[in-house]
């Protein structure tokens, strides 16, 4: 097949759709995530609202062409409002036999699928564990399937400008883009620049994929099998600057913008672990704000170091995922007795044990409530969005340091690698925080003295003349900060501690329903659930139902207005992805209350289909 | 440590009000004794003297300080320890720690502080026992040894805790007997001002535990017999007369007496505690007998508080970045109209 630029058709129809979501996938060397990023970029820039889930293969070399080494890049733009990367796909392209055969399932009936033929070779077919071609034996013939030479129209295209096959192989992904650019009305110039940028020193390939890109495009012009192209209008998103900024970044800069704001130095003691070690990765790279980020020799001295540099004084967080959590259960109990300011994030994935370590899903709840020796709770916070894992890394900041306590942060793998736009916060549209620091001037007040309101104790740092102490886990007499096995002080600490956690619901926001003050049906859920709970009940909503979405954001303690938002609707239902460990603390708190749940663990986020067939049932059946 | 001239302070000044729960004989006493008569030496305000620990007898020892302090978790002294450091490296930071705390639970803390080389001081009250759990075979208790969990004898060999330390690549590493008061507080001073990691082994006894574990090395009537007390610079030389030495007989040390086979003084081998080669410290300490005590090794090198220190700076001096709007706000961000 040649491509004669001067034999255009006449100009194809043009579609108006509110929403697609398209899905990229190939080998891991394929370049899917960069095709997908490019992708998302460029249509955010265009003004639509986008959200975008990435997912690659645990294996880091898996073998080309097999069924576990493909990588894929979902995103999910829209005129109208988007909150998830999508459920059923509108497109898909599929760089090789593995990618369709993993994904073939996702692609909603009659959508399109564009493949790369060549790569349908009898090697690959096989490795795809396909006995025959699907593109000959009908299999997709509830689909619409391109087929196109992306390889060797890619070869031909760069002929004579004397690259490697290796590199002209490696750029047929932006024949792809290419060819979705032009599906979906996009300007090629965001991409054109960039690669003129990325390979600023290597001309030679900025231009080898500014050729293929726009071969793509033009290609996808005169094929016929396209018959027109789709426009999405620019969303109506508030007015501002913004970037497209994935959960883990998003939480790093929450931290960086605390310890701007509270005037301390930014400590993070860490040890890898999938999902988490991209916060690890960001940080390290902001020494220019003095960020002191410790990779530690396991999760344990994480967090102990990090309690020791709360102790000297800095805004002092940890991160880490479920296992890692398990393993600093003793040392949060330490921060707590010490009644030290510290985060620790713990980016949920799929458990017990190693579990599913590149999936997501909600079950260190209880861990993180309840998961420690003795009396000892802890504020328990969660982001719900790959967006607002920034206000609430610096809300869990500001927590921990004007109430002198640790705070636990859940996020999960789903909104920590989704992405979707950040409306940028300036530092100086933050909230003020004001650590509870005393100084050798603070007459009369010692380190074991506590605010009257919030019960938090004071914070001396050493360095400070006059105001040596000593603190530890052993339990302290209430007023000296001396050991003490003292029963009625001991229970007296117990009550403090204890209140002191529980008076933090006069700091925190009521928890607001969306969609319905009251009505038939409330729906609640927390984390990183929030765009699927939202969507299903939106268009709900829309469709006359009387439900409602209430998000828990503060899970200890809760938002005092919580029982009477229970109070006016019919039905509850809690919706998370685990067995059940949101409703478990409901029930014990509001058990005037019924809990329904509805629960999923495939390591995989709720379908919005599904969730509103829940709902609908369960308000038909009154 | 800044150039404000550090105020003179004496003993009391570093003695807190809190009771010391140590069983009278103990000597951790005298580690707190020899601790506190140090303090006052060291050209630091007492407002920048931390001292951590973990669990165990020993552990107790920052509430009997007047000064910064925090009594940890189990194991973890090293760890919480770094983390004030590296929070402020201005601090003088000292872990207070026992063999079971420093080599059995927090034996993966003990060989990664060494390794970094950070400022700290870490004073190792080696019993050979748990003490505080009221007598278990630790880490370091000898074959044999009859304990509560081990009461026909322990079969788990020991660490010897100086060749963990220079197998973890230790800078600084010293050892002293629990009964010498004046050269321990000589030592902490020494340790103190070593610019890296140091380690002070303290032959600490335990009499209710493990009494009379290091006798034979310890004990007024032998000391001068059983142990070399090195000095950097100094010829190894030992016993109540000073007439008995070292000497390197192909790889294994030997001892001589002076006067005896031709032997004189000058032959001894000259103690150089700043080679950065490790074989010599490791044979002396691997040796029984004599059991040596003092400085072991001292071998300066960067820190790891000095090299983050550094590379901030080029990184800084490299960034355009100073307050994170800047960040926020650079590269691939687009305006919704
Ligand atoms: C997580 C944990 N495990 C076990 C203990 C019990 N424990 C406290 S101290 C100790 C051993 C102490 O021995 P050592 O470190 O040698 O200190 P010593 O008492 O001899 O000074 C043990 C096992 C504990 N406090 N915490
Ligand atoms: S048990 Fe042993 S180590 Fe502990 S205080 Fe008593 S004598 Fe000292
Ligand atoms: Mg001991």
């Amino acid at each position: 097949m040649t491509l004669d630029k001067t034999k255009t058709t006449a100009k194809k129809k043009v579609e108006q759709v509110n929403a697609v979501v398209i899905r990229f996938v190939g080998d891991s060397g394929d370049g899917m995530q960069l095709t997908g990023t490019q992708f998302t970029d460029t249509s955010a820039m265009f003004g639509n609202d986008v959200a975008t889930f990435p997912n690659y293969p645990s294996e880091i070399r898996a073998p080309q062409g097999s069924l576990y080494g493909v990588s894929g890049f979902q995103v999910h733009i829209g005129s109208v409002e988007i909150s998830t990367p999508g459920d059923d796909l509108d497109l898909l392209v599929a760089m090789n036999p593995a990618g369709l055969k993993t994904n073939l399932k996702a692609v909603k009936a009659g959508h399109t699928i564009i493949v790369d033929t060549d790569s349908f070779t009898k090697k690959n077919l096989q490795k795809a564990e396909y006995e025959t071609n699907p593109l000959e034996d009908g299999s997709l013939e509830n689909y619409r399937v391109i087929e196109v030479a992306m390889t060797s129209l890619t070869r031909e295209a760069l002929k004579g400008l004397g690259l490697d096959n290796k590199s002209i192989v490696r750029s047929k992904n932006m024949f792809a883009l290419g060819m979705v650019y032009w599906m979906y009305g996009r300007d090629m110039k965001h991409t054109l620049d960039f690669f003129e940028k990325k390979f600023k020193f290597k001309p030679i390939i900025a231009e080898a994929n500014s050729k293929v890109i726009k071969t793509g495009y033009f290609f996808a012009e005169t094929l016929e099998l396209i018959p027109n192209s789709y426009s999405i209008a620019p969303s109506t998103m508030p007015k501002g600057t913004y970037r497209i900024v994935n959960g883990n970044t998003a939480t790093a800069w929450g931290f960086l913008a605390a310890a701007e704001k509270s005037g301390l130095e930014l400590y993070l003691g860490s040890y890898p672990i999938t999902p988490a070690t991209d916060i690890l990765h960001e940080l390290v790279k902001h020494k220019h704000f003095g960020v002191k980020a410790f990779q530690a020799e396991d999760e344990i001295a994480g967090i102990t170091s990090t309690i020791g540099a709360a102790f000297a004084g800095d805004l002092a967080i940890t991160t880490t995922s479920g296992p890692g959590l398990a393993l600093k259960g003793e040392a949060i109990g330490l921060a707590m007795m010490t009644e030290l300011p510290i985060v620790v994030v713990n980016v949920q994935r799929g458990g017990p044990s190693t579990g599913l370590p590149t999936r997501t899903e909600q079950s260190d709840l209880l861990q993180a409530m309840y998961g420690r020796n003795g009396e000892s709770p802890v504020i328990v916070i969660a982001a719900s969005s790959p967006a607002d894992c920034f206000d609430y890394a610096f809300e869990a900041s500001k927590l921990a340091l004007e109430h002198m306590t640790p705070v636990i942060l859940l996020t999960d793998g789903y909104i920590a690698n989704g992405s979707e736009p950040w409306k940028i916060k300036s530092i100086k549209d933050m909230p003020d925080i004001k650590p509870n620091i005393i100084t050798n001037d603070s007459e009369g007040y010692g380190p074991f003295d506590r605010d009257n309101d919030s019960l938090a104790r004071n914070w001396a740092i050493p360095g400070t003349p006059g105001l040596e102490h000593r603190i530890g886990g052993l339990e302290k007499n209430e007023f000296t900060g001396n050991v003490s096995h003292d029963p009625l002080n001991h229970e007296s600490m117990t009550n403090i501690r204890a209140e002191k956690v529980k008076r933090v619901e006069n700091y925190i926001p009521d928890l607001t329903p969306e969609y319905a003050e009251e009505g038939d049906l409330l729906v609640v859920g927390w984390g990183g659930t929030y765009g699927s709970l939202h969507s299903a009940v939106r268009d709900m909503s829309k469709d006359g139902y009387k439900i409602g979405h209430a998000h828990f954001h503060y899970i200890n303690p809760m938002s005092k207005n919580t029982a009477d938002v229970f109070s006016r609707f019919k039905k509850i239902i809690v919706c998370e992805l685990n067995k059940g460990q949101l409703s478990f603390v409901l029930k014990g708190k509001f058990n005037q209350y019924d809990f329904l749940q509805y629960n999923k663990v495939q390591g995989l986020p709720f379908s919005v289909i599904d969730l509103k067939a829940k709902f609908k049932t369960l308000i038909k059946e009154d | 440590m800044e150039d404000i001239a550090v105020k003179q302070y004496t003993f009391k000044d570093f003695q807190s009000d809190q009771e010391v729960r140590w069983c009278p004989g103990c000597d951790d006493y005298v580690i707190l004794r020899s601790m506190l008569k140090a303090l006052p030496e060291m050209e630091v305000k007492k407002e920048d003297v931390v001292f951590i620990s973990g669990i165990g007898c020993s552990s107790r020892f920052p509430y009997y300080v007047d000064s910064y302090g925090m009594h940890g978790i189990h194991g973890r002294a090293a760890a919480i320890a770094s983390g004030v450091k590296l929070a402020n490296p201005n601090l003088s930071v000292w872990v207070a720690t026992g063999d079971g705390d420093a080599m059995a639970i927090g034996g993966n803390h003990f060989i990664h502080v060494l390794r970094r080389n950070l400022d700290l001081n870490i004073v190792l009250f080696n019993n050979e026992i748990y003490g505080l759990t009221k007598g278990q075979f630790s880490p370091t208790s000898v074959l044999g040894q009859k304990t509560k969990s081990s009461p026909y004898g322990n079969t788990q060999p020991p660490f010897q805790p100086g060749e963990l330390a220079i197998g973890a690549r230790a800078r600084f590493f010293a050892r002293i007997g629990g009964n010498t008061p004046k050269e321990m507080t000589k030592l902490f001073i020494d340790a103190e001002k070593f610019k890296g990691t140091s380690l002070i082994e303290v032959l600490q006894n335990c009499v209710i535990f493990n009494d009379g574990c290091f006798t034979n090395y310890t004990d007024k009537a032998v000391k001068d017999e059983q142990q070399l007390h090195v000095e950097h610079g100094e010829p190894m030389i030992f016993g109540k007369n000073k007439d008995k030495g070292l000497i390197l007989d192909g790889l294994t040390l030997k001892i001589v007496t002076i006067g005896e086979d031709n032997i004189e003084e000058k032959d001894l081998l000259v103690h150089d505690a700043k080679c950065e080669n490790e074989i010599m410290h490791h044979m002396l300490i691997n040796l029984r007998y004599p059991l040596v005590t003092g400085i072991i090794r001292s071998v300066e090198e960067p820190t790891l508080e000095e090299r983050e220190a550094e590379l901030t700076e080029q990184v800084k001096s490299n960034s355009n970045f100073s307050k994170v709007d800047d960040l926020f706000f650079s590269g691939e961000t687009y305006e919704v109209k």
